[in-house]
């Protein structure tokens, strides 16, 4: 964290300038102080943000095709659309967001540049490439003319088969995301070798415990596609086990849903307690939470396979016993959060038991944003809860239910957390003042009406039997009985809802494309990179905290605990047993 | 290390809400007794369920519903391929109220998913894999079957019915379709 007195001026961004002796002032921002590091940071979210904008488009062609208000794709062709909006959003959009924002964390924290400019650009070619080869193979199913597609969707089952390439691009996005995750460490070692006693600063601590967490996750679905799905779909190997596969997979889909998740909680943790007008409550607390989601968060993957056969009821209850531990670091953030913004709002002239809350800067974009998609998580957290509890899940597994939360949680609280965070990062990376600021000041609210409409009845639709993943859930040999509300009305709640949040991003890309072209370049910022220091520092917390190797093992040992038996149990009967060949689409 | 006196209340408020969690699932298991889909299906070569052998299965039997050997209750068995279940599409699955109706689903191709909407009858069709669980319906009714996972161009058109029959018009019919 950088010095000075938290209580001072921490709203003006004074700070950010010095005066040198002939009188002149100049401007400190991130961009001036690690040009580097934001020409990076640029070029992450530039990609996020040109990913995020095909996602909402094709989202909004799904909201309302699939509530039968407006058609104007044939139904099959749904499923390509379906496919690139999640790959863009759940992939593309979130992993480049997190590089840059990881990137820029990293780098203000430790106070040093990245290391090698050659390994930069290694991450970052090998990251793009892989976005490439995936959305172009997605893409390339729109057209008949080209023989090539990959309408698998984004969780890929086997034996769906999609082109190769589509496998490959997937592969070179996360081996790129390994090489950036190289970089944070390099970065560190370098701070550490001038550094050896010092606590790790807290934004470091929390890049660094997140990357360990997706590498020991990111094995699951490396192994499924480099090993079994590139040489099945290449024909070197004739057949794969569809459950081995998609166990595989979910080995790696939960932990990637904390990967969305804990940058947003980086910058709840360290941006929104400034934003509030105050300090995080606690330093050592937000240790515990990233060190209890560096362990937890891999040995849960069968909470998404409750409905599988041929995985022994009691693997999934230790993975239900997991998954509920795991609400822990999530309720004791909940708890700093809104005990560093009330704090804020106290120190803004805040009273009264919820009176303080109208001291808070809604009107101010970036902090509207962070608070909305907070407000969001609590409600996406309670629908999580329904879907971990073992024999409820058999209720909304695969419905409209799951669609509805996980708009909540990757959705709301990473997407419009990272849109929230532009609004005050791209400025001090880019050296331009935000454009458009009115739009921009609306936006957050606009995302969170739409996303009440929309996740509402969604929620609702999956209780009423309705499914997730289809084109036309209407259905001639029946009909779906609603248990709250009705059916016609869910489908205007959810037409009305995605038409608004496609509103929403339009609204953030306007502001972003306006910022990035017609903002002058080293103008006077309204924002400022200072960021206070807790109430409760670092110091006197235990140092075992921040022994990183001890936490990585504990992970890997739960890991193997969890996965062991169930895996051993899938391939003993051989690898590749019982095996599908492909079936192309 | 400082904790606030807050801090450590709702941390221990967090840990009592996650232990009733649990109690509730294993309540829901032990009192109600609601069934889980577990390994207990066994494995199918799918190559012979695409080809119908299911003489060569034996673990699986020609589609159709079957009276329970022990003379109690039902065997369901329901082969999923895009984009139809058989039975249940062409011809509703007909089972007895108030009986233990087992049943057992696999698939013939891809991954698909076998749901009584608005139920929680509800289990993933993977090839290789037999899914099988015990239902008892309560009320005689209509259900609709509804493949709930992406498996093909033609998903959304796969479908099906359950009829809920009182016992005396239930006829079990070993074979169904084909």
């Amino acid at each position: 964290m950088a010095t000075g007195h938290p209580d001072d001026a921490i709203t003006h961004s004074e700070e950010e300038y010095v005066e040198t002796e002939d009188g002149t002032r100049h401007r400190r921002a991130f961009v001036d102080r690690y040009p580097d590091a934001a020409r990076i940071v640029r070029i992450c979210l530039g990609i996020s943000f040109v990913a995020f904008a095909g996602g909402a488009l094709f989202g909004l062609i799904q909201a309302l095709h699939r509530t039968n208000v407006l058609r104007i794709i044939p139904s099959s062709d749904y499923y390509t659309l379906l496919t690139g909006h999640g790959v863009l959003m759940a992939l593309v959009f979130t992993t480049f967001g997190i590089a840059g924002l990881f990137q820029w964390a990293n780098t203000r924290s430790l106070g040093i540049s990245p290391p090698s400019s050659t390994l930069t650009a290694a991450w970052l070619g090998t990251m793009t490439l892989g976005t490439l080869l995936a959305a172009g193979t997605i893409v390339a199913g729109l057209f008949d003319s080209i023989p090539a597609s990959a309408d698998v969707l984004f969780t890929f089952y086997a034996p769906l088969k999609a082109h190769p390439l589509f496998y490959v691009g997937a592969a070179l996005l996360i081996v790129g995301s390994w090489l950036a995750g190289a970089s944070y460490f390099l970065q560190f070692r370098e701070w550490r070798s001038e550094h050896p006693d010092a606590r790790i600063p807290l934004q470091s601590f929390m890049v660094l415990t997140t990357m360990l967490m997706w590498y020991i996750s990111t094995l699951g679905v490396a192994v499924e596609v480099v090993v079994f799905l590139i040489p099945w779909s290449l024909g070197l190997i004739q057949q794969v086990d569809p459950l081995l596969t998609r166990t595989l997979f979910w080995y790696f889909g939960h932990p990637v849903v904390y990967f969305w998740l804990l940058p947003a909680y980086v910058i709840w943790y360290t941006v929104l307690p400034k934003l509030s007008g105050g300090r995080l409550f606690s330093d050592p607390l937000a240790r515990v939470v990233f060190v209890l989601f560096l362990i937890l968060s891999t040995p849960v993957g069968f909470h998404h396979q409750y409905t599988d056969p041929g995985i022994a009821s009691g693997y999934k209850f230790v993975a239900m016993t997991n998954t509920f531990f795991l609400l822990l670091p999530s309720l004791l953030t909940l708890f700093t959060v809104v005990a560093s913004m009330e704090h804020g709002a106290r120190q803004r002239g805040g009273t009264g038991y919820l009176g303080w809350l109208k001291a808070l800067p809604w009107e101010k974009p970036a902090f509207a944003g962070i608070a909305l998609s907070g407000i969001m998580f609590a409600a996406g957290g309670f629908s999580g809860m329904i879907n971990a509890g073992m024999n409820i899940n058999y209720l909304i597994h695969n419905t409209l239910w799951v669609p509805g939360h996980f708009h909540l949680t990757v959705g709301t609280a990473f997407a419009l957390t990272l849109m929230a965070v532009s609004y005050w990062l791209v400025p001090q990376v880019t050296g331009k003042r935000l454009q458009l600021y009115g739009v921009a000041s609306l936006q957050p609210y606009v995302w969170f009406v739409g996303m009440v409409l929309m996740s509402n009845a969604m929620h609702r639709a999956g209780l009423a039997g309705i499914p997730r993943r289809t084109a036309e859930p209407q259905y001639d040999q029946f009909s779906f009985q609603a248990v709250v509300g009705s059916v016609a009305e869910m489908r205007v709640q959810i037409a009305i809802g995605g038409t608004l949040l496609f509103i929403g991003a339009a609204m953030f890309l306007a502001v972003m494309l306006a910022t990035w072209t017609l903002g002058r370049p080293n103008s006077q910022l309204r924002v400022n990179g200072f960021l206070p220091e807790p109430m409760s520092g670092a110091e006197d917390s235990p140092q075992v905290l921040d022994n990183l190797k001890l936490w990585a093992a504990v992970a890997i040992v739960l890991v193997a605990l969890a996965y062991g038996l169930p895996l051993f149990d899938m391939v003993a009967d051989g690898l590749f047993t019982p095996g599908s060949l492909p079936v192309p689409v | 290390m400082h904790v606030h006196r807050f801090e450590k209340l709702w941390f221990g408020a967090s840990l009592v809400l996650i232990v009733a969690f649990m109690g509730t699932i294993v309540y829901g298991a032990i009192g109600p007794g609601v069934a889980m889909v577990g390994d207990d299906g066994g494995t199918i070569d799918s190559t012979v369920v695409a080809n119908g052998n299911f003489e060569r299965a034996d673990n699986f039997r020609a589609p159709g519903v079957y009276a329970s050997s022990d003379g109690e209750g039902v065997e369901v068995y329901v082969v999923a391929r895009q984009y139809l279940f058989n039975p249940g599409t062409a011809q509703p699955i007909e089972v007895p109220v108030g009986e233990e109706v087992t049943f057992h689903v696999t698939s013939a191709d891809v991954t698909h998913g076998f749901y009584l909407a608005g139920t929680n009858v509800n289990t993933m069709v993977i090839p290789g894999q037999i899914a099988r669980f015990d239902v008892t319906f309560e009320e005689t009714g209509e259900y609709g079957i509804v493949c709930h996972e992406y498996c093909g161009s033609g998903h959304h058109t796969m479908a099906g019915q359950l009829h809920v029959v009182p016992q005396s018009q239930f006829n079990a019919t070993a074979g169904g379709e084909n």
